[in-house]
């Protein structure tokens, strides 16, 4: 930690900085779910103490300064490419753990074809996929997974599905492949949820160190910049909105 | 002394504020304070009720929070 303070004698740590993150400042907007997400990861990491082994695949998006905040090997991606990218990476090298980190409009939306197939052929990798139901980085245009009637900069009148389709619930359609091994939806609005959250991570890289397969942890954030929201308001904009399209649990759970 | 230390790295916070929200026992406020980003920052405004339980540091998404807790006393002493 960059905040050189002394501690009083007789106090204990309880929580400290992840050891797999860098001094890096996130260069999230404030109250990015990304933020907390990216923590998950980190200390996932360093719970299952697989750093030095770890080698993670940074999407297009906001989280493109991933390999910035990581203390371990990191590959950057074309957009939406991470899992096309994991895989080769994790077949050349298998003693390796191999994670990507994507958001929907890199997942979802350009990157649908190598997630779908990286699933279905039940690649042993870690996919984290931040579901914040926007682009986010490019200015909070509407992506595959954006509610019907949410308003973004490209439908100012709201999501018609007339027009633009419905949602794409990426979790439910990958589990009912028969390659992935876990498929899960999580979210982080609140303490609880953060904790479950962190728990389905840390599984899905148990299952990789296991040889299981395909592992997916989806986890539905806000964005409260695109949802023109203050931070506390936007996590209840996920429980009150985000949730009834998207519910939360595990999808596929292979023994 | 307290139960519980929080510790806020200033030039991490965004002011986001939900620590604050996430705090069960009003430990923390955003204060008018600004860091060299021109964020305003939280500060833990009344750390003598900080229990030490983390749930700031768990939400808080720019892993700026460290929580420090009294070491129970040992047995004898």
């Amino acid at each position: 930690m960059s905040v050189n303070v002394q501690i009083p004698a007789g106090y204990v740590p309880v929580y400290t900085r992840p050891r797999s993150l860098s001094e890096a400042r996130f260069t999230y907007c404030p109250g990015c779910h990304h933020g907390i997400i990216t923590r998950l990861v980190a200390e996932a990491i360093d719970e299952l103490g697989i750093q030095e082994r770890t080698v993670g695949v940074a999407p297009v998006g906001c989280a493109v300064f991933l390999y910035e905040f990581f203390r371990c090997d990191f590959a950057q991606a074309a957009h939406g490419r991470a899992c096309a990218v994991a895989t080769g990476i994790k077949r050349a090298n298998p003693e390796l753990i191999v994670f990507t980190y994507q958001g929907d409009g890199d997942l979802a939306a350009i990157g649908t074809a190598e997630t779908v197939h990286a699933a279905n052929r039940g690649e042993n990798i870690t996919v984290i996929f931040v579901n914040n139901q926007v682009y986010g980085m490019t200015g909070g245009e509407m992506a595959p997974t954006t509610l019907p009637g949410m308003r973004t900069v490209t439908t100012p009148e709201g999501r018609d599905v007339r027009a633009t389709g419905y949602p794409l619930r990426m979790s439910e359609m990958l589990a009912q492949l028969d390659g992935p091994a876990y498929i899960t939806r999580q979210a982080v609005f609140d303490v609880r949820h953060v904790q479950m959250a962190q728990k389905a991570i840390i599984k899905a890289f148990q299952n990789q160190l296991e040889g299981k397969g395909f592992s997916l942890v989806e986890i539905v954030a806000a964005c409260p910049t695109n949802l023109h929201l203050p931070p506390a308001e936007a996590n209840r904009w996920v429980v009150e909105q985000a949730l009834k399209y998207f519910p939360l649990g595990d999808l596929k759970v292979r023994d | 002394m307290p139960k519980g230390l929080v510790i806020i790295d200033k030039e991490r916070c965004k002011g986001c504020g939900l620590c604050v929200a996430a705090c069960p026992f009003g430990v923390l406020a955003v204060t008018s304070e600004l860091n060299r980003y021109g964020y305003n920052v939280a500060k833990a405004t009344a750390p003598e009720k900080c229990t030490g339980c983390a749930m700031c540091a768990q939400m808080c998404p720019d892993a700026a929070i460290e929580v420090y807790r009294m070491a129970p006393a040992k047995e004898g002493v």
